[in-house]
């Protein structure tokens, strides 16, 4: 009864509702099917498709004023939620519901195998310092696994993505076949450097095949960001879990540190990390990255600090004291300016002018370069003089990768705020350094130990 | 003659609550309903009914549930539930003490209206 030309109308009306927030399908669908009843009568009543359509929407009254109404009854909608697990009568939801099983299936795999060496004779114990095994291996409880989830969620055809093992296989068979002195310095190095070597495995994972693009490695780059506040916002829930854990086992006189310190906290950190990405996958649409946002708010911050140290530095003649660490310490500020660089690089539109916000960014780079510059004259004054263990040898390395990315960057930030360079060139080289990172930290696992006597 | 928004606003729950004790239904014939029941002058603009449903059934007093209409469409339907008529005889009470007091005072001040007031059904 109801004539062909009323149904594009229709659909138009209803697209138009469906992008208010705070109007639900649902309540799109309720209000549709009364648009509907409302046409109909007056078809009935013998008016014309074009002048029955006119009189119900009319009818319907203003779609704004009605969207301030639900808004005022559903004010919860306007706070973007994060659905995980879609609600039953959601109609597309196979597929998510497969990867929330599938995620919940590797979580729970990761926090499987972080307890699995304990039934071949390597036991966590809360009272004994961890061994040293775990802390060789911690890497390949998860990584491999990420990779592995991230790589299905971007239907990576198999035989390329096969080759994502090879990594993690030699990384284990370095790390587990070198003969490491008890408690070496390059043991610990290559502790801490091997997520970094093998995050780009990730990566490339994440990538699916299109890592040679500067868009999918900039992705790559957001997502670490946001999977770094998630895990910091979960690791600290589960700090309050575990502290609940043990203070209520206390109150029945039962010591849960065994429960908490070789289950919970193992399990959770690796476990988090899978549920971790897969939140930064699903709320990609739902939240505002976080990353950027703190960017945001410390760039300026960072930038007074900075200038306030040369300031002091300036006006009170104090030379920088160099002791042993200080080099790690200037390795920290470097790394903490490269992040805050490249994301603020990862949420600004390539095409937008200079504005105050790229300055500050400029003024930030060139005082770090120039306090890190101060800090490496002191030290390679000095450096003869302390020797080259690997843990100092491993840090200047850092220094000067960090400091030449710096550099470039503040030429090329510069060149783009006097107009003769574009912003681009400036997101083409941060992406074209991310394998250096990994790079170096490959080189400090795998030659290091050699190079050093496995001291 | 076309009745004030706020009085409208104020009359929709016990109408719709009343309209819903009688039978259970939807939007649209909700609508239909106040309109026969107003002889036309009770005007809701038609979207507004459907927030105030939703308030309707956050609160308790009408409950839904999805069915399908005679010609094959997904339409929801609501019923009002035990608190709802609870609230119902409530709202009729006070409505009524509004209406006397004001029947009263129409009296004694001797209010002459020259239009005729709403034929009650």
């Amino acid at each position: 009864m109801i004539d062909k030309r009323l149904e594009p109308q229709i659909t138009e009306w209803r697209a138009f509702l469906r992008r208010r927030q705070e109007v639900h399908p649902r309540d799109v669908e309720e209000l549709e099917a009364h648009l509907r009843d409302q046409v109909r009568a007056l078809l009935d009543a013998g008016l014309d498709t074009e002048e029955a359509f006119l009189v119900a929407v009319k009818r319907m009254g203003n779609l704004d004023a009605i969207s301030r109404e639900f808004a005022r009854e559903h004010s919860e909608r306007l706070w973007k939620q994060l659905v995980v697990v879609p609600g039953p009568e959601a109609g597309s939801d196979q597929l998510a519901r497969r990867e929330f099983f599938v995620v919940l299936g590797l979580a729970v795999a990761a926090a499987a195998a972080i307890k699995l060496p304990a039934l071949f004779g390597v036991p966590m114990d809360p009272a004994e310092e961890l061994d040293p095994f775990y802390w060789r291996n911690f890497s390949f409880f998860v990584l491999p696994l990420l990779a592995g989830y991230l790589a299905w969620k971007r239907a990576f055809h198999l035989p390329p993505a096969a080759w994502l093992a090879v990594p993690f296989v030699i990384a284990a068979a370095v790390v587990n076949a070198y003969p490491f002195a008890p408690d070496a310095d390059t043991l610990w190095l290559a502790v801490l450097h091997l997520p970094m070597a093998l995050w780009l495995v990730v990566g490339i994972a994440y990538a699916a095949g299109r890592w040679w693009t500067g868009s999918s490695r900039m992705d790559f780059v957001r997502f670490s960001g946001e999977l770094f506040i998630y895990y910091a916002l979960m690791a600290a829930g589960g700090a309050v879990l575990i502290g609940f854990t043990m203070m209520m086992f206390a109150a029945i006189d039962v010591d849960a540190a065994m429960l908490a310190f070789t289950w919970l906290l193992p399990g959770g950190a690796v476990g988090a990390v899978i549920i971790g990405s897969w939140l930064v996958e699903s709320k990609q649409n739902v939240i505002e990255n976080m990353a950027p946002v703190l960017t945001r708010v410390f760039t300026p911050l960072f930038a007074l600090l900075l200038l306030a140290f040369l300031g002091a530095m300036a006006w009170t003649g104090n030379p920088i004291d160099i002791e042993r660490d200080v080099l790690i310490a200037f390795d920290l500020l470097l790394i903490l300016v490269t992040g805050l660089l490249l994301y603020a690089v990862s949420a600004r539109d390539p095409d937008e002018p200079p504005g105050v916000f790229d300055r500050l960014q400029v003024l930030l780079v060139v005082s770090a370069l120039l306090v890190d510059t101060l800090a490496l004259a002191a030290i390679a004054a000095r450096i003869t003089e302390f020797g080259f263990t690997p843990n100092r040898v491993a840090a200047l390395g850092e220094n000067i990768i960090l400091l030449v990315n710096l550099a470039w960057s503040a030429w090329l930030y510069a060149r783009f705020l006097r107009g003769r360079g574009k912003f681009a060139m400036l997101e083409r080289w941060q992406m074209a350094y991310l394998p250096v990172y990994s790079a170096w930290a490959a080189l400090v696992v795998v030659v290091f130990p050699p190079l050093f006597g496995f001291a | 003659m076309d009745v004030g928004k706020d009085l409208l606003a104020a009359s929709a729950t016990p109408l719709v609550l009343a309209i819903l004790a009688q039978n259970d239904s939807h939007g649209y014939a909700i609508i239909k309903r106040v309109s026969e029941l107003s002889g036309g002058h009770l005007q809701w603009t038609d979207g507004m009914l459907y927030p105030v449903l939703h308030r309707l059934e956050r609160q308790g007093l009408v409950m839904s549930r999805w069915g399908t209409s005679g010609t094959g469409r997904r339409r929801k339907y609501y019923r009002v539930t035990r608190d709802g008529r609870a609230q119902l005889a409530e709202q009729q009470q006070q409505w009524q003490v509004v209406d006397e007091t004001l029947r009263g005072i129409w009296h004694s001040v001797g209010v002459v209206l020259d239009r005729p007031v709403l034929q009650s059904t």
